[in-house]
């Protein structure tokens, strides 16, 4: 079970209070009805899974009832860093591959 | 009958205290500090089950948790306990034991019958025999689980009550033998909180039954003062009796502590057991190491044991499980074994090594003892029935693989074994580490650490006393410092012991036999499963390859033992037979639990009443007073018909529907989810979440609203009221309320912070009564008198705040029947005030309370969808006919706008909301069944469509049902066919989903 530490409330939880709501970052078209049907569907339906470094949202569904970001290691779990919509993460898949 | 094996009192039994218990009915005694296995061998008890294939008389072979034959059945009736091994249950006063596999007994098993044919049931026998025809597969399963035995649950309610506990510390260590003491004591004196577990009945590991001396004392004596010295501790939790089972992410750990199980079924002292949810800083893992047996024929014959086990029994139990024992070993370590006996009193035949010069200096002390050494010899095969007669020793070359000399008959009746020791690294496997092969040790140690954690001790693959100590000392400083804790220095001087010298062991992981593999005697690698070398090598010629695969063909290690003796051997021979390295092949991956976790531990208190949430409304006790049936939607219970005296479910439906109808009734509407929106971007928002738009709603004003999801799929609908400007009332279904919050706080955080909108939960602050029918106007006159209720002034789809039966109310003229109805919120504790004063006023109209079975035909005969239940997450507004909700003109592309564009989602042919009506008007076509168009067809059918909803009308006088069908809306007056599983057919009709009222004038009443 995970270890989270919500940024809002500033303290780490257990993952029983939290629900994952899928990938980080994944910005509305602002025109969807100009999009084809492929590019909305890109929009719509395609994920990435990364063997790796993934930014993921969650949402403190029994805490503070707010979102926000996680970067998480999907190999290994580990979080790497949680931080506020609106921000950009710490840490990306290029700069893990660059540490490495 | 005598204990014939007890030497008298054990480092730690005491034979002056004596205790009876029963072993398969028969009365039979043991000593105070004997679990059941030292008890029953005391008594000479040896045949203890039957293997699980071939019906093989089976002994007990080890003292902890990797015996694989001991498996007892303790205790009966509600609290009997299945399949807890032998060696690990602490015998108490009228303990009852029974042997799980036998049958009819274990002395007299029919089923040994299968053993001569032992060659008809290979590995992968499962698969081959089984797969075809699947039919049958029910009738073998049968037969198998009574053949193989293996336990049976209570069928009762357990009595008994679990708790579980959230622990955070600092340190935790895993093992409380040698090198978990000492890393315990460290890291408590740098000032950690140090939790420390051992699955035993108490601390100490390998000292239990040791003879070193450490620190001048005798290594039991030392212990008392360790332990002693650590309950001192006010900054340590000591937990015995508590076996890690589980190391979860982020330093998780499940530790299972049993607290009255060895204190008898019937002690009652709180909780049985406790589940410990541990979050660690730092973990220490000093989970120690199992002894490898060595496979050579037959060696599963009652009176094979483990070395190190039998110097467990002697030493720290007092009890000599038979007269006259063969040591075989391929290392120095099991050299004490043969000290041990031969100090029992007891003769040890002889002390037969693989290795050519064996010259350690425990070899020493063994020939200083006049016992004969057979060195560069095997045991190749033991031979007996239901007890071993003797052992046939061979001599054999120098790399063990293959026998090169004359084949001796040695009487014994005791043959122990030692291959060795492979380290338990199955709690850091969970962690993802994964086990390297490391051939100085001759075993796996724990793969890179993944979590805050080391292995120390034997768990790490260090066998010396002095190791232990030094690794666990300094793993306890470390970890301490790592949680903030001290700085690494140690606290304590490491403490001292002899050192004796030892000689390499030998990698001997397959006996060889004067036959070859396959036609030698069965050479056992997992005794539970019975897999035999053999078995292995079959599979590979077979063709398989990977560990996992061979794992899982032969169910190698997958018993309650989980392999914990055999897997070592089993991929090595593998390896072999690949012609691998052993680190090529691998090991298969160690998964939670270690050992066997009981249910009730997991469930704890989540059970009967406490199993979840129960949500009542307010005018719940009302409803119970009434004698109503409830059902469960989501957590509520929400009342679901109301039988008069003698009624039936139908006979009251009808009785509700048709007063609705006819006069009026009242429902608790209370569940529905209720979420308070303000802000100066309310408005703006709420349009862009339903398909219509609200930026005209006026106060005093609702609209019904249908919400997507981006796919363009229908998620949930509700009525939308303005309370004021910036101001709404937003209605969910019940069951979707949680989630449209979280929808709705979705889109504002992350896609539109810039709005300002603001919402809040109001479910529980109202309660709703729903009264509907034509006589609801003249019923809410009676206790409302500050509102003008008339129909121009009061219309659909207005809300007004006023007061009902003295309590402020919010009155919306909405409807999900289709009559005349007013939904009235008060707050929820005037809710049942309210609730009575209606029920009062509407009694010269005869109001009738309708429950959700009601609430549910009405709306049908309307062709009102429940989402949910007449959509599944794939329909859109256009498939459920209701394009009029969607607004595709507004300024912004609401949520799901676009994919009502998407090539599928126009698609002809898609499954489309219609009514059906069945041919045979009293036949109600159960819910959910497949629509055919021609029911002469060949069977698979072509299924086009589904019933969604399906109930006898009373107001229409016959069934109604709600269906989609492919295509649905260009197939009016068409005859479809819904096909039963009894064979039987119904044909229905294709009708408009609205049955009833269709013009919608029903609500006009004035």
């Amino acid at each position: 079970m995970l270890l989270i530490h919500c940024p809002h409330c500033r303290e780490d939880r257990e993952e029983e209070e939290f629900h994952y709501s899928g990938e980080a970052h994944i910005v509305r078209p602002l025109e969807p009805e100009n999009l084809s049907d492929e590019e909305w569907g890109d929009y719509l339906f395609f994920r990435k899974n990364p063997r790796g470094i993934h930014h993921e949202m969650w949402h403190h569904t029994a805490g503070c009832g707010r979102y926000f970001y996680a970067t998480r290691n999907t190999v290994s779990y580990q979080i790497l860093e949680t931080y506020m919509v609106g921000e950009k993460p710490q840490h990306t898949a290029d700069s893990a591959g660059a540490s490495q | 009958m005598k204990a014939v094996n007890r030497l008298g009192s054990g480092a730690r039994t005491d034979s002056a205290k004596t205790i009876n218990f029963t072993y398969n009915g028969k009365p039979l005694q043991g000593v105070a500090g004997d679990t059941l296995a030292s008890a029953l061998l005391a008594n000479g008890v040896n045949l203890v089950g039957r293997s699980f294939k071939y019906s093989r008389p089976r002994g007990i072979v080890g003292h902890g948790a990797e015996e694989p034959n001991a498996i007892m059945q303790i205790g009966s009736g509600a609290g009997t306990v299945p399949n807890l091994k032998a060696t690990q249950v602490e015998l108490y006063e009228g303990l009852e034991a029974a042997s799980v596999n036998g049958w009819p007994s274990v002395n007299f098993d029919l089923m040994a019958i299968t053993g001569w044919f032992g060659r008809l049931m290979p590995p992968g026998f499962y698969y081959k025999t089984f797969m075809y025809p699947a039919k049958l597969w029910m009738t073998y399963e049968h037969f198998i689980r009574k053949a193989a035995g293996l336990g049976s649950s209570p069928v009762q309610n357990d009595p008994d009550s679990y708790d579980k506990l959230n622990q955070h510390c600092d340190v935790l260590v895993i093992g409380a033998g040698p090198a978990g003491l000492t890393a315990a004591r460290e890291a408590a004196r740098a000032g950690a909180r140090v939790i420390i577990a051992d699955e035993q009945s108490e601390f100490g590991g390998s000292l239990l039954a040791s003879t070193d001396i450490i620190d001048g004392l005798p290594a039991t004596e030392w212990l008392d003062a360790i332990v002693a010295e650590l309950q001192g501790f006010a900054n340590v939790q000591t937990l015995p009796r508590s076996t890690a089972f589980g190391y979860y992410d982020h330093n998780f750990v499940g530790i299972l502590e049993r607290r009255s199980d060895h204190l008898g079924l019937t002690a009652k002292t709180g909780a049985r057991q406790r589940l410990h949810r541990v979050r660690a800083k730092q973990v220490v893992l000093a989970a120690g190491a199992f002894e490898r047996p060595l496979v050579f024929a037959h060696n599963d014959i009652p009176g094979v044991m483990q070395a190190s086990s039998v110097s467990t029994y002697v030493n720290r139990y007092g009890v000599a499980p038979g007269n006259d024992l063969l040591l075989f070993t391929t290392n120095d370590n099991a050299y004490q074994t043969a000290i041990d006996w031969h100090n029992a009193g007891r003769t040890v035949v002889a002390v037969v090594d693989s290795r050519l010069n064996p010259t350690g200096e425990r070899v020493a002390a063994v020939t200083a003892l006049g016992i004969q050494v057979m060195a560069g010899h095997g045991v190749i095969e033991a031979q007996g029935g239901k007890r071993v007669k003797r052992a046939l020793v061979a001599q054999l070359n120098a790399e063990g693989t293959q026998v090169i000399g004359p084949v001796t008959k040695i009487a014994c009746d005791l043959i122990a074994s030692s291959g060795g020791w492979s380290p338990a690294v199955h709690l850091s496997s969970h962690t993802g580490a994964k086990p390297q092969w490391d051939a100085s040790i001759v075993g796996f140690r724990p793969g890179k650490s993944q979590q805050q954690e080391r292995s120390v001790g034997a768990c790490g693959g260090t066998y010396t006393l002095r190791g232990c100590f030094e690794e666990g000392a300094s793993a306890g400083a470390q970890a301490a410092m790592l949680a903030g804790f001290g700085d690494d220095s140690l606290m304590f001087p490491v403490p001292e012991v002899l050192d004796i010298q030892e000689q390499p062991q030998q990698a001997l992981f397959l006996v060889p036999h004067t036959k070859s593999t396959s036609r030698a005697p069965s050479q056992f690698v997992d005794l539970q499963l019975d897999v035999s070398a053999s078995g292995i090598e079959l599979a590979v010629r077979e063709g398989l390859e990977s560990v996992e695969h061979i794992k899982r063909y032969t169910a190698m290690g997958f018993g309650t033992d989980q392999g914990k003796l055999g897997n070592i051997n089993g991929m090595a021979i593998l390896a072999n037979a690949l012609g691998q390295s052993i680190a090529e092949t691998g090991t298969t991956i160690f998964r939670p639990s270690y050992t066997p976790t009981t249910f009730g531990a997991i469930a704890g208190r989540d059970v009967g009443e406490l199993f979840d949430a129960e949500r009542y409304t307010a005018v719940h006790r009302w409803h119970v007073e009434q004698g109503a049936m409830f059902e469960d939607v989501g957590q509520w219970k929400r009342p679901w018909y109301f039988p008069k005296q003698g009624e039936t479910m139908q006979e009251a439906v009808d009785r509700e529907c048709l007063a609705v109808r006819s006069s009026v009734g009242i429902l608790d509407a209370s569940t529905l989810g209720k979420i308070d929106i303000q802000g100066p971007d309310a408005a703006e928002f709420i349009t862009r979440m339903y398909t219509n738009s609200y930026l005209k709603l006026a106060p005093g004003k609702c609209r019904y609203g249908v919400m997507l999801k981006e796919d363009g799929m229908i998620f949930d609908d509700g009525v939308c009221a303005c309370l004021a400007e910036n101001h709404y009332l937003m209605f969910t279904t019940t069951g979707g309320a949680a989630a449209v919050m979280a929808w709705l706080e979705l889109w504002k955080q992350t896609e539109w912070p810039d709005l300002q909108v603001y919402f809040t939960s109001v479910t529980d602050h109202w309660s709703t009564a729903t009264i509907t029918g034509p006589n609801a106007r003249k019923v809410l006159a009676k206790v409302c008198d500050d509102l003008d209720l008339s129909a121009d002034s009061f219309q659909f789809m207005d809300w007004r705040e006023g007061t009902v039966a003295g309590a402020k109310a919010r009155v919306f003229r909405i409807s999900f029947t289709g009559e005349l109805s007013y939904e009235i919120n008060v707050p929820a504790h005037y809710g049942r005030h309210v609730w009575e004063a209606l029920m009062e006023a509407g009694e010269e109209f005869d109001i009738t309370a309708y429950g959700t079975e009601s609430m549910h035909v009405l709306r049908a005969e309307k062709g009102f969808i429940i989402v949910g239940q007449d959509t599944d997450g794939s329909m859109t507004p256009a498939d459920m006919n209701m394009d009029w909700v969607v607004n595709k003109n507004k300024a912004f592309s609401f949520i799901g706008k676009r994919s009502l564009e998407r090539s599928d989602s126009v698609r002809e042919n898609r499954k489309q909301l219609v009514g059906l009506k069945t041919l045979d008007g009293a036949e109600v076509i159960p819910e959910g069944s497949q629509i055919v168009f021609d029911s002469k067809q060949q069977i698979p059918m072509s299924m086009q469509g589904h019933v969604t909803s399906s109930y006898y009308s009373a107001n229409m006088g016959h069934s109604i049902a709600l269906a989609v069908v492919k295509g649905g809306h260009s197939r009016l007056g068409q005859t479809v066919y819904c096909p039963l599983a009894n064979g039987r057919t119904i044909a229905a009709e294709i009708v408009s989903s609205v049955f009833y009222d269709p013009q919608g004038e029903r609500q006009h009443v004035e």
